[in-house]
C-alpha cells in the first residue's frame, strides 16, 4: 500500500481562555491517502475545524498546537518556519471555508486575485496566468468566465462565490483540500451542483479531501472513510459503509438516528438526550457518557482508547455496539 | 379531513423599492427608471386543515418565510385574502381580530434575534400572556414554570437571560414563547435550522409531543426537505413566489409530479454509504426581480416545451389531494417522469 500523503498522530491545539486552558483537540490522529475523501463529522464545538486549521497551520494565538505531528509527503508541518508553510499553503495544501466571503478579498477583482494566487507559487507571466484563472473558473462551471474575471466578489451568488473559492483552491492541483463546511450555507440544488464539480475535479487532480461536516447525509454520498468527533477526540473511523450501517460508538448510532429522512415519520427520532458537553467542563472518563444509553461505571472513570476493529475500524468506546475488538 | 384553520386565497405580496431622491431626478431627465419591484408571493391559494403539518420547501428567495409571515399576521398581504375558521381576517371586529392574531403564533430560525437579550426568560415568556389577560400578573411566575416544563427546560432557570443557555434551550425558549399565548396554528420558520443535528432531533421529537398535547396544526417552513418529510402530513414545493405543487408527503417523496421537486428531491443528500454521482440541475434560481416569463421554471427545466416560456401553468389537481402546477400534465405526450423507489430514481 503506498503511504499516506498526510498523517496526523496525536494532535492537541489547546486555546487558552479566561476559563483556563481548553482543549479542542485533544490526541487526534489519522492518515489520509492521495485520492481519498476522509469526511470528518461532528457537532460544534467537537473540534473539526481546529483540526482542519491545524493542518494548515492557520491555528492564531490564543490557539496554540500543543503537541503531536503533522507531515506531508513525510515531512513534519508543525514547527515549520512560517515561510516555508506559506509556499506550501495554496501549493500542495489548500482550504475551502464555509464561508467564500471571508477567502476572496472584497476590494480586488476576481482576476487579480486568482493571478496573485498563481504567481506566488509559479513564475509565469500576467497574461499567461489569466489565462490559466480562465479556465480555472470555466472547469468549476462559471458561465462566460472571460468576463466573470473582471467581476467583483460580490456580484457573484452565493453559490458561484464557492466555486470561484473552489477555483482558487485547486488552481495549484493540491495534493490535500480541506473543505470546512463548504457547502452548508447554500441551497440543495446549488450544494449538488458543487459537490458534482468537487468530485469530478478531485477525481480529475488526484487531490485527497479531508471533508469537515456536520451534516452526515452529505458525506454519505460522497466520502470513502469517516472520522466521527466528539469534544475534541475522534470516537470512530472506518468506511462510509461500515460506519453508517453498522456504526460501534453509541455516539455515532445516537447521530444517525437523529436525521430525519432516514426514519419512519411520524416515529419520534431517536434523540440523544443531554447536550454536547463545554469543553471547560468536560466530564471525566469518557466524555459522551453523561448522554449514553450504554455507560456504566468504567466509562464514568477511565477514557477508552483507540482500539482497532475489524475492517480496518478504530472506536473509543468501553461498550461497543457491534463486533469484537481486535487483540492489540 | 377535517375543517380548514387557515385559508389563503390568492395571497401576494410585492415589495417595491422606491426610486431615491438622485433616481428621481434622473427621471426628469428622461432617464425612465422604474421602480423596482419584487413579486415574493404570488397568489398563492393554501388550506391548511385543524391539527395539519403542512411542510413548505423550496430554496432561499423562493417567498417561503414571507408566505409564513403573511399567515402569522407579522405581513399584510398585498391582494388577496386570509381566512382563520372560515372568517377574513382583515374583516374581523378588534377583539376577534387579536383573538385570530394570537392564536397563529411563529417560531424564527434565530432564537437569538428573536429573543430580547436584556429580559429575564420569565419576561420573555410570561409578558404576552399577562398582557393580553389570559394569565393573571400574579400567577405569571407558576404559569412559565409550566410552560417551561412543557418544553422540557428546567423552570429554576427562568431567571437567567438568553445569552446564558445553549442554542437548543433558546430554540425551546423561543417555543415556549409562543406556545404561551395558547395558539392553535404554529408557523415554524426554519426553526431547527441552524440546531446541530443531535438538538434538531430534540426539537422536533418536542414539536411532534406538543402536537399530541395541544392540538396544534403546523405551517412548517424549512429548506430541509428531510425535516419536512418527516415531519409534515402535505407538503408544499414554492419556486419564485408561487406554489410549484401540494402533496401528501409520502406521495410527494414517492412520485414527485412537478419537474422541479423532481429535480429538488434527486439532489436530497440521503444517508446511504453509497457512491452517488451528484448531478447537477442546471442554473441557478434567478433574480425575482425579473422572473422568467410563463412558468418560472422554464429555464432550468429539462421539459420545457413551446408553451411553457408563453403561459403560467395553474395550480390543479393531478390525483385526488396532489396538486401540480405543470404544462406537461394537460399533454398527450407520456409524462416524463420518476418514481423513487428504495431511494433509486427509475425512469417512469
Amino acid at each position: 500500500m503506498t503511504p499516506p500523503i498526510l498523517t496526523v498522530r496525536d494532535l492537541v491545539v489547546t486555546f487558552g481562555t479566561r476559563e483556563g486552558v481548553l482543549t479542542a483537540v485533544n490526541g487526534v490522529s489519522f492518515d489520509l491517502y492521495l485520492g481519498e475523501v476522509l469526511g470528518l463529522v461532528g457537532e460544534s464545538g467537537s473540534g473539526k475545524s481546529v483540526t482542519g486549521l491545524a493542518i494548515l497551520g492557520l491555528i492564531d494565538p490564543p490557539g496554540q498546537i500543543a503537541r503531536g505531528s503533522i507531515t506531508l509527503d513525510g515531512a513534519e508541518l508543525i514547527g515549520k518556519p512560517e515561510e516555508e508553510l506559506r509556499a506550501l499553503r495554496g501549493k500542495r495544501l489548500a482550504m475551502i471555508f464555509q464561508d467564500p466571503m471571508t477567502t476572496l478579498n472584497p476590494v480586488l477583482r476576481i482576476d487579480t486575485q486568482m493571478i496573485e494566487a498563481i504567481q506566488a507559487h509559479e513564475r509565469v507571466s500576467g497574461k499567461a496566468a489569466r489565462e490559466r484563472a480562465r479556465q480555472a473558473l470555466a472547469r468549476v462551471g462559471i458561465p462566460s468566465p472571460e468576463e466573470r474575471l473582471d467581476a467583483y466578489p460580490h456580484q457573484f451568488s452565493g453559490g458561484m462565490r464557492q466555486r470561484v473559492a473552489i477555483a482558487i483552491a485547486l488552481l495549484h492541483r493540491p495534493a490535500v483540500l480541506v473543505a470546512d463546511e463548504p457547502t452548508t450555507a447554500l441551497d440543495v440544488t446549488i450544494q449538488a451542483q458543487i459537490l458534482a464539480e468537487v468530485q469530478s475535479l478531485a477525481a480529475e487532480t488526484g487531490t485527497a479531501m479531508l471533508w469537515i461536516t456536520h451534516d452526515l447525509s452529505v458525506i454519505a454520498g460522497f466520502a470513502d472513510r469517516i472520522a466521527v468527533m466528539y469534544a475534541g477526540r475522534i470516537v470512530e473511523t472506518g468506511s462510509v459503509v461500515d460506519v453508517l450501517e453498522t456504526p460501534i460508538h453509541p455516539y455515532t448510532a445516537g447521530l444517525i438516528g437523529s436525521v430525519p429522512s432516514r426514519n419512519k415519520r411520524g416515529v419520534p427520532l431517536a434523540q440523544i438526550p443531554g447536550m454536547t458537553p463545554s469543553l471547560a467542563k468536560l466530564p471525566p472518563g469518557c466524555p459522551f457518557s453523561p448522554r449514553c444509553p450504554r455507560a456504566t461505571v468504567t466509562c464514568r472513570t477511565t477514557m477508552p482508547a483507540e482500539t482497532p476493529f475489524a475492517g480496518a475500524r478504530m472506536a473509543r468506546c468501553h461498550h461497543p455496539l457491534t463486533g469484537e475488538p481486535l487483540a492489540a | 379531513m377535517s375543517a380548514p384553520i387557515i385559508e389563503l386565497d390568492g395571497v401576494s405580496k410585492r415589495f417595491v423599492k422606491p426610486l431615491d431622491a438622485a433616481e428621481k431626478v434622473a427621471n426628469l431627465f428622461g432617464a425612465g427608471l422604474a421602480e423596482k419591484m419584487v413579486h415574493a408571493v404570488d397568489a398563492v391559494s393554501l388550506t391548511i386543515a385543524e391539527g395539519e403539518v403542512v411542510g413548505l420547501v423550496g430554496e432561499s428567495g423562493c417567498g417561503k418565510s414571507t408566505l409564513g409571515r403573511i399567515v402569522a399576521g407579522i405581513l399584510e398581504p398585498s391582494a388577496g385574502a386570509v381566512s382563520y375558521k372560515s372568517r377574513r381576517t382583515e374583516t374581523l371586529a378588534s377583539a376577534e381580530r387579536r383573538a385570530a392574531q394570537l392564536a397563529v403564533q411563529m417560531i424564527f430560525q434565530d432564537p437569538m434575534a428573536s429573543l430580547n437579550p436584556r429580559r429575564r426568560v420569565v419576561e420573555i415568556i410570561g409578558e404576552a400572556p399577562v398582557v393580553h389577560g389570559l394569565v393573571p400578573a400574579s400567577d405569571m411566575d407558576a404559569y412559565v414554570c409550566e410552560m417551561m416544563g412543557r418544553v422540557g427546560l428546567d423552570p429554576g432557570a427562568r431567571r437567567r437571560y438568553p445569552h446564558q443557555f445553549s442554542g437548543g434551550q433558546r430554540a425551546r425558549i423561543g417555543i415556549a414563547r409562543a406556545l404561551a399565548v395558547k395558539p392553535q396554528v404554529l408557523v415554524c420558520d426554519e426553526s431547527t435550522a441552524a440546531l446541530d443535528v443531535s438538538i434538531q432531533a430534540q426539537v422536533l421529537n418536542l414539536f411532534m409531543k406538543l402536537r399530541e398535547e395541544f392540538r396544534l396544526t403546523y405551517l412548517f417552513v424549512s429548506h430541509d426537505l428531510g425535516v419536512v418529510q418527516h415531519i409534515s402530513d402535505r407538503v408544499a414545493v414554492m419556486y419564485l413566489g408561487r406554489i410549484v405543487e401540494l402533496s401528501p408527503t409520502d406521495e410527494i417523496f414517492r412520485a414527485p409530479n412537478h419537474p422541479y421537486t423532481q429535480a429538488l428531491l434527486d439532489e436530497v443528500p440521503r444517508l446511504e454509504a453509497k457512491k452517488k454521482r451528484f448531478s447537477a440541475l442546471k442554473g441557478e434560481i434567478p433574480s425575482p426581480l425579473h422572473p422568467p416569463s410563463g412558468c418560472h421554471f422554464h429555464p432550468r427545466c429539462p421539459f420545457a416545451f413551446e408553451r411553457c416560456p408563453v403561459e403560467r401553468p395553474v395550480l390543479k389537481e393531478i390525483a385526488p389531494g396532489r396538486f401540480s402546477a405543470c404544462h406537461l400534465n394537460d399533454g398527450p405526450q407520456p409524462r416524463p417522469g420518476k418514481v423513487f423507489s428504495d431511494g433509486e430514481a427509475v425512469a417512469a
